[in-house]
This record gives structure tokens, C-alpha cells and sequence, in this order.
């Protein structure tokens, strides 16, 4: 398929921005600057920037607790998503929620989720109520290997394909539910497999090729835009960082990293621009130092932020009021 | 006034909020052609039938799902069969549904509605029996209602239908089929204004749902024996009227809260606690507190019997706190 060279141009530099949140992320998280958890997106950008190349700002997605580079790739700030980091007033959660619970319902996120499926059965609702409003939105609802042995992943597969439902399933296989190793955890070889329990299509891609990844969404979300129902996707991939900022890792070896790390997603993709005669070194290197700029804007953000009054823990439980005083 | 029931109440209720609102619809197990396993739903069969679905016994998505389509404008009411059942999909609602608008800095309206039975009924044991509005009361991030008569439930059904909050309606079994006045023309409930159903001097009896036909009972009795209990149906418990309860607790100087939830650890705890840090000094004796006795709900009509409180408890609890 033919592409201009801005559409291209935009995959990459949407994966570097990814790339360079993550490794600042985890740069503070070890300066101790961020509390809590860091779950880190390193290694699987290629499937949020392909996938989310398919959407429109009416469409949705539900998250994961490894969530960054699905809200990036949605159009989040990240001054409010760093800000959230840091558990600041001027995050997009102001404090209440962290990583793991970073939402923007104005441009559809709805909501990573700390909850490992968390999100299917969120999506399946989403997706009711857009056949609801006969509208042609659609839903993109992330999920990992690990999640496909929960109760609710089948629950929401099987729903989505009895009604029909615009929902695609992406299952970013990274090899490993947090310590576990996928092989050693779930009964099928490709978790795309399991579509054929609920009857509907179910592929395969490598994930950590941007392009392939943005053809087989492609497909899945004009499917379900016309009304041809749900998609259950595996993208393969690699967790190139532990499960949080600080794992020890004591499940793997690092040379089984390093070989991984070969065929990391921005790299690939960078030789393939480059072989298209796409990007210039000049250009690669203005596409890192304004990804590299714009996060250092959102830590200067986020550091300048006060911390939310301590007050303010008792709002924000109900719209209509705030709900502790009884 | 004419006289309906209280399913007649709720299916007033949906009707006329969906003539109003066409974002509101309704799903769960058996209701779209059976009207649900109590015919809670006959009232609205054959009327907005693309808006009323029957679904696969998948409770974390009838109840997860029910917060995506909220967030995606719409304003479902989820069935969750029975009671007991909520545990099946609590993941749903507990971590999901409860916690989504606080986690995410007040994000979203999340205006949908979990509703059906609990309860006792005729032996339905263990898994079919429960009351669990205690537990909804405990994690934060949902409003209860607890209807005890047809004019209530249609009007804080309306109330909960119109809320941009998640609701949770309990509505016991043995009241479906209970017929009381509605006027025809429409009216709200507000959320956390009780209601005195009896007035009374002596003491004061704060209850919900079916309790509350027990206590009127209990009174009955006790006028006879010259004991003017006064019955305070809370109606809602998230939230609670404590002015109310506090003014009623001040003229009578006695309480004795009842339900039909597990004594241990239940509602009437946390109202007997707020009452004896706010008004400890109108009390003329100890607060008192009638619910199941802490096993689960037997089969055998002589066990149900045994474990679940009814008028009699009542009354031998207001006699206790009264010394007579």
C-alpha cells in the first residue's frame, strides 16, 4: 500500500515520543522523583501508533496498567500524563489515579486500568452503546497475554460476537504476564487462536512492525465500521523491560534481552524509512530532539505543579456530590 | 388514590423515563421475553423492545459493560438477577464501576443503574437468599436505594434514572407482588430523605425494604400494649438521612434499627454508632440492632425462620429496650 511521506514520517515520530516518555519515566522512577508504579511501554510502540492511526477522535479504547503509549498515541498531553506521574494537581486524574489509571474520556481513553482485563468488559459496553446511537464509531480495547486467561476476556468475547458489537480486541503479546511466562501459562500457542471459541476473525501480526500492525487494525476496524462485528488480534511482541520499574527479573536471562532487543520496533522501522529514501539523518535527528524537548517541557510541567491540596482526596467520588460525609 | 404494585411501580418508572430520555436502556438475564425471573419487567414487555435485551449469563460484562456505555453516553440499567449474583461480577463493580470517576480526577458522568432481587423468599436458600447493601455502603462510590413500598420505588426509581451517578437498587423478592398507592400524576424521590411511614413517641425504629412491613406490624402489636413506636424507613443508604434519624432519635430517646442483612458488621452498625456520637446525651438506653443471625440463609422453612428476623424480632427487641 502506498503511503505519503508525512503519514510514515508520523509513525516514527509517534513511537519516539513514546520512547522518550518511557525512558524519562523510568529515569525518574529511579531518581525517586515519581511514587507508586511504572509499568513501561519500551520495545511495543509500533502496535499503540499503528493501531491508533486507524481512529478517529470519536472512537475509543480501553487501556492497560502498561497504558503511556496508548494515551500518547491517542492524542494525550503528556504534560498532564507526566504531571499525573508525579501525582500533581495539573494531572489528568489531578493525583488521584497515577500510571496505572490515566484517562481522558474527552478524546475516548477510556481509562488505563490496573485491573489485568479490566478493560474488555468496558469496551463491550462502549461498543453496545455505539450500536445503541447507530453511530459508526469503533473501540479498541488493549489488552495482554495474561489477560486472555481471565474469566472476562471470554465473557467479552463472546458478548461483542453475539450482538455484533465494534469492538476490536488487541492483545499485545509480550511474552509475559508479569513474572510468568506466557508458554508456561496458557493453554493455546497463539492467543489469536481463541477467536475461534466466539466465532469471530482472529490474526496474527508481528508487533513489532508498525506497518503490519496498521494493515491488520485497518482491516479489523473497517470490518467493524460496517458493521461486520468484533476482531480479536495478537500482535507479538516483546516485554523488552521488566513488569514495573525496579522488577529484579529473575525469570530471564539478559541475552535473551539483548537478542530481542534486535528487533525492536523504532529501529526496524527507521531502516525501512531509510531504504525508502523517506528520512534523512537530518531529519531523524529533529524528529529526537523535539520528541526529547517535549518531554522535558512535560517534566518542567510537572515539577512546577503543586501537589493537590489534601482536601481534595474527598472529591470527585460523585458528580452530584462529594459523597464521604455520610 | 388507585392502587399498583410494586413492579407495576417500576415499569411505570422506565416507561416514562424512556418516553423522556431515549439514552436510557435496559439489559440483564430472562428479561426481554420473560420480564425477569420475578416479573419485575412484565409492565414495560412489548414496549421499547429494541432498548430492552436479554444477554449471556456473563455477569462481569453486564455489569462492566454497564460503565463503558455510560461513558459513551449512554444510561443503562444492568439486572444482576439476584443479589447473590453481584458477587459473580463484583470485580465489575467494585473495582470498576465504583472506583472509575475518583481514580480518574472526576472524569465522566457515570449514570447507570444495578437493579434487582434480594432477599429472602420461600426457601430459595444460600446462593438465592442474600442481602448485601452493607457491602455498598462500605467501599465508596455508589448510591443505594432500598425501596420498601410501589410509590417509593417509582419515585426514587425516577430520581435514580434522571442521576448522573451509579445507582444500586435492591428491591426484596416478597415485594414485588405488594400493592400500594401511586398518584397518577409524576413525581421524584430525592436521595437521602427517609420517610416516617409511622409516627410514633416511645421509640424509634429505623428500617428498609421488606423490615419495614415487618416493623409496621411489630407496631400493630406493640400499640396494644400501650408502645408508640415510631418507624422510620430510610429508603436510601447511600445517602443516609441522619438528620432525621437524629430528630426522631431526640424525641424518643430509644432505637432499635432493624434489617434483614446479617447483624454482625451490618448497616444498622454504622447508624447505631453515628446516633450514639451525635445524640448520646437524648438517649435513655442502649441502642439495639435486629438483623440475621450470622450463618447463611437455610433451605428448611424452620431454619429460614430461625436465622431471618420478622415482626416478632421486632417487637421482642422494642419491649427489650423499653425493659417491659
Amino acid at each position: 500500500m502506498q503511503h505519503d511521506k508525512e503519514f510514515l514520517i508520523g509513525f516514527y515520530r509517534t513511537m519516539v515520543r513514546i520512547r522518550n516518555f518511557e525512558l524519562k519515566a523510568e529515569e525518574l522512577f529511579l531518581q525517586a522523583k515519581l511514587p507508586g508504579f511504572i509499568h513501561l511501554y519500551i520495545g511495543e510502540e509500533a502496535i499503540a501508533t499503528g493501531a491508533m492511526a486507524n481512529l478517529r477522535k470519536d472512537d475509543y479504547i480501553t487501556s492497560t496498567h502498561r497504558g503511556h503509549g496508548h494515551m500518547i498515541a491517542k492524542g494525550a498531553d503528556v504534560k498532564k500524563m507526566m504531571a499525573e506521574l508525579y501525582g500533581k494537581e495539573t494531572g489528568y486524574c489531578k493525583g488521584k489515579g497515577g500510571s496505572m489509571h490515566i484517562a481522558d474520556v474527552s478524546i475516548g481513553v477510556l481509562g488505563a486500568n490496573g485491573e489485568v482485563a479490566g478493560g474488555l468488559p468496558i469496551a463491550v459496553g462502549a461498543g453496545m452503546a455505539i450500536k445503541m446511537q447507530k453511530k459508526d464509531s469503533v473501540v479498541i480495547s488493549f489488552f495482554g497475554d495474561g489477560a486472555s486467561n481471565r474469566g472476562a476476556f471470554h465473557e467479552a468475547l463472546n458478548w461483542a460476537s453475539v450482538y455484533r458489537l465494534p469492538v476490536i480486541f488487541l492483545n499485545e503479546n509480550n511474552q509475559f504476564a508479569s513474572t510468568e511466562r506466557v508458554t508456561e501459562t496458557t493453554s493455546v500457542q497463539n492467543i489469536a487462536d481463541r477467536a475461534v471459541g466466539y466465532n469471530i476473525p482472529g490474526v496474527i501480526v508481528d508487533g513489532n512492525d508498525v506497518m503490519a500492525v496498521y494493515e491488520v487494525v485497518k482491516e479489523a476496524v473497517d470490518r467493524a465500521r460496517s458493521g461486520g462485528g468484533p476482531t480479536l488480534i495478537e500482535a507479538k511482541t516483546y516485554r523488552i523491560k521488566g513488569h514495573f520499574v525496579g522488577d529484579p527479573v529473575l525469570y530471564r536471562n539478559e541475552s535473551e534481552v539483548n537478542e530481542k532487543w534486535q528487533f525492536e520496533p523504532i529501529s526496524r522501522f527507521e531502516s525501512t524509512l531509510f531504504e525508502m529514501g523517506i528520512i534523512t539523518d537530518a531529519e531523524k535527528e529533529s524528529i529526537w530532539k523535539q520528541a526529547e524537548q517535549e518531554i522535558k517541557n512535560a517534566v518542567n510541567f510537572a515539577e512546577k505543579s503543586k501537589y493537590p491540596e489534601p482536601e481534595s482526596a474527598l472529591q470527585d467520588l460523585f458528580e452530584s456530590d462529594t459523597g464521604y460525609d455520610y | 388514590m388507585r392502587e399498583i404494585t410494586f413492579s407495576e411501580a417500576l415499569g411505570e418508572a422506565m416507561l416514562e423515563e424512556m418516553q423522556r430520555d431515549p439514552t436510557i436502556f435496559t439489559y440483564g438475564e430472562d428479561i426481554a421475553k420473560q420480564g425477569g425471573i420475578f416479573g419485575a419487567y412484565k409492565p414495560i414487555l412489548g414496549k421499547y423492545q429494541d432498548r430492552i435485551l436479554d444477554t449471556p449469563i456473563s455477569e462481569e460484562v453486564i455489569f462492566g459493560s454497564a460503565l463503558g456505555a455510560s461513558l459513551a453516553g449512554m444510561r443503562p440499567v444492568a439486572e444482576f438477577h439476584f443479589a447473590d449474583f453481584l458477587f459473580t461480577g463484583m470485580t465489575a463493580v467494585a473495582n470498576q464501576i465504583m472506583k472509575f470517576k475518583y481514580m480518574t480526577g472526576g472524569q465522566g458522568k457515570i449514570h447507570l443503574i444495578l437493579r434487582g432481587p434480594d432477599g429472602i423468599s420461600k426457601s430459595a436458600a444460600a446462593q438465592h437468599s442474600e442481602s448485601i447493601e452493607t457491602l455498598f455502603m462500605h467501599i465508596p462510590g455508589i448510591k443505594i436505594i432500598v425501596p420498601s413500598t410501589p410509590y417509593d420505588m417509582k419515585g426514587l426509581f425516577k430520581t435514580a434514572l434522571k442521576a448522573d451517578d451509579p445507582v444500586i437498587c435492591f428491591e426484596h423478592k416478597m415485594l414485588y407482588a405488594k400493592k400500594g398507592p401511586v398518584p397518577e400524576e409524576e413525581y421524584y424521590i430525592p436521595f437521602g430523605k427517609a420517610d416516617i411511614k409511622k409516627e410514633g413517641k416511645d421509640v424509634t425504629v429505623v428500617t428498609t425494604s421488606r423490615m419495614v412491613h415487618e416493623s409496621l406490624k411489630a407496631s400493630e402489636q406493640l400499640v396494644k400494649e400501650g408502645i408508640d413506636v415510631e418507624v422510620v424507613d430510610l429508603r436510601t443508604l447511600i445517602p443516609w438521612d441522619k438528620e432525621l434519624v437524629l430528630e426522631s432519635v431526640k424525641k424518643t430517646h430509644r432505637l432499635v434499627i432493624i434489617h434483614e442483612t446479617w447483624r454482625r458488621g451490618g448497616w444498622g452498625a454504622e447508624i447505631a454508632a453515628t446516633v450514639q456520637e451525635e445524640a448520646f446525651d437524648y438517649l435513655d438506653g442502649p441502642i439495639m440492632r435486629v438483623g440475621a443471625k450470622n450463618v447463611h440463609i437455610p433451605f428448611s422453612p424452620p431454619l429460614q425462620d430461625f436465622v431471618v428476623p420478622d415482626y416478632n424480632s421486632v417487637i421482642n427487641e422494642v419491649r427489650k429496650v423499653l425493659n417491659v
